[in-house]
């Protein structure tokens, strides 16, 4: 069985008195596309942030390739082949779209400038459907390019690792397919990604496995039509008996 | 590099070139302070810009290092031949902004410039203690033989140096990972910009140039004190003309500093009794009317062009 390519490790992060992950752990395999779930502040973005170094884990480490990377500063696993998008869309506003694809591409092992840069920038823009809006300040995209283009700028650092965080989150219908269809055609050339995701329809097209999470720590991992049908997953959504609400559709 | 930058180089050195033969033929002294006085601030407020302009990081630090670099002349101005004096402020400027940068540029926002603020002022206090205490003297004369011509050229090649260095970092990869901090820092290191270490080579290069103008400028001042070499006003004032030109283009920074030291000097001639309060209502003015600063309201008024520049 070989090492996967990423792997948490009773990883917990508390804030104060706040547990937000409680000892979790499972692993990622290089070629996976695997969803992590749970309700709203079972610590889903926290657990990201950990992979990703924008946080630093109260205990437990994170292992990326059979290397230790939890403590390493955000830039070097950055570096080191994690990409990744932000709940909340993050561009570069006062930047153009290439520009903002060109921040990905320049500070990657082998990083790219100038007129290279302009080039690969072009084509990761035409890839997620930006072609046309190179030279457009990001800050005046719509909600939903603003997304394409921070998956652009991620795709930039020729990641072998992709966290999309609520990446699909906001899309109309169409939107949506155009999305999935993104996501599956990296996946079909071998990319490995992580996904917080609330939209059935892109976890069930994309994800082959789901972890889910609740209350910080991780109640189910497995296939994903398993895990989906897991009474505690089940209840964990729909809450119990008596306080049944609406579940994220 | 295309024909139009080289064209835009060959312009600049020429027009460097035609002011540096200014001393030769302007035969007014009062002319000549004037111009040196504009010189002076277009170092400083370019120096500013170069890491306030892409970072965003506002500094109230520049008379700390502009002060030191005064005092450096003062101290060593008589002993030691003039380039290994602005050799010393060069490495005194460096090795300050080192010890400062590593220590507080982990700070952001308004921490950062009451940081900076108060960096001025400590360093203000600490000299003024040193001179009370151990020489027993407060003030300092400076004797070196630098002429009021000399002065003039060593501030304009050090503002052709920021202005070059300027031009020649935005074309390059520290540029753009300085505009990406400057946009938002947690996208910087998530793309793999170890902005710490950005942050601080280029608060260290803008600080040496205020060092270094500081020992150029204090021979223009014969007497110094703490409170001549360090006043706030000279931290104040390089902020605002970076403001009023815009901190974020090449001329921006000059587009600020020429009208503002004509104004203040044209003020302080005569206002002499009200100058501080028109200071004071210029501030205000030029953050209501231009927020964006003279470039950036040249090219709201230009028709969309669509590119960054």
């Amino acid at each position: 069985m070989s090492t996967p390519l990423l792997e948490l490790k009773g990883l917990s992060k508390r804030f104060g008195g706040l547990v937000a992950v409680n000892a979790l752990s499972f692993e990622v395999h290089a070629g996976e596309v695997v969803g992590l779930l749970g309700p709203n502040g079972s610590g889903k973005t926290t657990a990201m942030n950990l992979v990703s170094g924008a946080l630093a884990p109260s205990a437990g480490e994170v292992r990326f390739a059979g290397r230790r990377i939890s403590g390493l500063p955000s830039h070097q696993i950055a570096r080191l082949g994690v990409a990744r998008t932000f709940q909340l869309v993050r561009v570069l506003g006062g930047m153009n779209c290439r520009d903002n694809v060109a921040a990905g591409l320049a500070f990657r092992p082998g990083g790219l400038h100038g007129r290279a840069a302009a080039h690969a920038a072009q084509q990761l823009l035409e890839r997620v459907g930006l072609g046309a809006q190179a030279g457009l300040a990001a800050s005046e995209l719509t909600y939903i390019d603003q997304k394409r283009l921070e998956l652009a700028r991620a795709l930039a650092l020729a990641p072998k690792l992709l966290l999309l965080d609520e990446w699909l989150a906001g899309l109309n219908p169409t939107e949506l397919q155009q999305g999935i269809a993104l996501i599956a055609a990296l996946r079909d050339e071998g990319m490995t990604v992580l996904m917080v995701e609330h939209v059935m329809d892109a976890v069930h097209a994309l994800c082959s496995r789901c972890v889910v999470m609740n209350a910080g720590a991780r109640i189910a991992d497995g296939a994903t039509r398993t895990v989906l049908s897991d009474p505690r997953v089940i209840e964990a959504y729909l809450g119990s008996d008596d306080d049944v609400e609406a579940a994220h559709a | 590099m295309n024909r139009g930058e080289y064209l835009a180089w060959g312009a600049g050195a020429l027009v460097m070139a035609l002011l540096a033969t200014v001393p030769q033929w302007l035969d007014n002294d009062y002319y000549l302070s004037l111009l040196i006085s504009v010189l002076m601030y277009s170092v400083l407020a370019s120096a500013w810009a170069l890491f306030s302009g892409p970072t965003r990081y506002v500094s109230l630090a520049t008379v700390a290092f502009f002060g030191v670099g005064a005092y450096t002349t003062a101290v060593f101005g008589e002993a030691l031949p003039w380039a290994a004096v602005l050799l010393i402020a060069l490495g005194v400027g460096v090795a300050m902004a080192l010890v400062v940068g590593l220590a507080t540029l982990r700070l952001s926002g308004v921490y950062f410039v009451i940081f900076s603020f108060g960096l001025a002022e400590l360093v203000k206090q600490l000299v003024t203690w040193y001179e009370v205490n151990i020489t027993k003297d407060l003030g300092r004369y400076v004797f070196v033989d630098i002429t009021a011509q000399d002065i003039y050229w060593q501030l304009l090649a050090l503002l052709a140096l920021v202005l070059g260095l300027r031009a020649w970092i935005a074309r390059t990869r520290l540029g753009l990972a300085l505009r990406v901090i400057g946009e938002d820092e947690t996208v910087a290191v998530h793309v793999g910009i170890n902005t710490t270490r950005v942050k601080v080579l280029l608060f260290t290069l803008s600080a040496s140039f205020m060092t270094v103008a500081g020992a150029i400028m204090a021979p223009r001042w014969t007497y110094l004190d703490p409170t001549i070499a360090f006043a706030p006003a000279i931290s104040f004032q390089t902020l605002i003309m970076a403001l009023l030109g815009g901190a974020g283009t090449l001329f921006g920074p000059l587009l600020g500093a020429v009208p503002l030291v004509l104004l203040f000097e044209f003020l302080s001639a005569n206002f002499p009794n009200h100058f501080a309060i028109l200071v004071g209502l210029v501030f205000m003015l030029i953050v209501y009317a231009v927020p964006q600063g003279i470039s950036g309201w040249l090219r709201r008024r230009k028709p969309h062009d669509g590119g960054a520049q």
